[in-house]
């Protein structure tokens, strides 16, 4: 099972490095910030996996946290790129 | 068994964020690609999570060890969190991506724009 959650672990990382690829060439702000939201998203997943594979449970407390940091920062973005802040 | 159950749920959630990772780098305009990435990647973390929740119980079962539980615990709180707050961001990036001019690229009828302009 442990090898298993170090594979889903990897592709994960692989994905975000793909997904940051569209952060970079993204000719938009809004794409950037659908890009930002997927990496956002997917480390939450990483981070879930990381706390089974490591056997560490106060890993999954740092994911909340994460998740919802990021939507305060996803928010805030899109007021400031919709030109209400 | 309940590995086994686990270990489908992984692939499942690995299937999906794959696909949208995809929609990111393949969709022509920014609404198709807020599309493609919200529901994929909500949807693959949400099995991602289910694996771990599936992999816990099943330790919780052979070990006994309260720790299991609590990550159980922990993971159903943070999908909660995350399901809501996807949702909700991927509606203030489309509303912010239309209100800066961004248009659909390759649309037929933009019916925002139409009540808008009035």
């Amino acid at each position: 099972m442990n090898d298993i959650f170090f594979i889903a672990i990897a592709i994960v990382a692989l994905l975000t490095l793909f997904a940051a690829l569209r952060l970079a060439i993204g000719p938009t702000a809004p794409d950037r910030v659908v890009a930002l939201d997927t990496i956002n998203t997917l480390v939450v997943g990483a981070m879930i996996l990381l706390a089974a594979y490591l056997g560490q449970t106060i890993f999954v407390d740092v994911a909340i946290v994460y998740a919802l940091l990021s939507f305060l920062g996803t928010i805030a973005i899109s007021k400031y790129i919709g030109g209400e802040l | 068994m309940i590995g086994t159950a686990a270990m489908i749920c992984l692939g499942i959630g690995l299937l999906f964020n794959i696909l949208g990772v995809i929609g990111i780098l393949r969709f022509p305009d920014v609404y198709t690609r807020l599309h493609a990435e919200t529901k994929m990647t909500t949807f693959g973390t949400i099995f991602l999570s289910l694996g771990v929740i599936l992999y816990a119980g099943g330790m919780l079962i052979q070990t006994d060890d309260t720790q299991y539980l609590t990550l159980a615990i922990h993971t159903t709180i943070a999908v909660i969190a995350l399901a809501f707050t996807n949702a909700t961001g991927s509606h203030a990036i489309a509303r912010a991506a239309h209100k800066s001019g961004q248009r659909p690229d390759p649309s037929v009828v933009d019916r925002l724009a139409e009540v808008k302009g009035k």
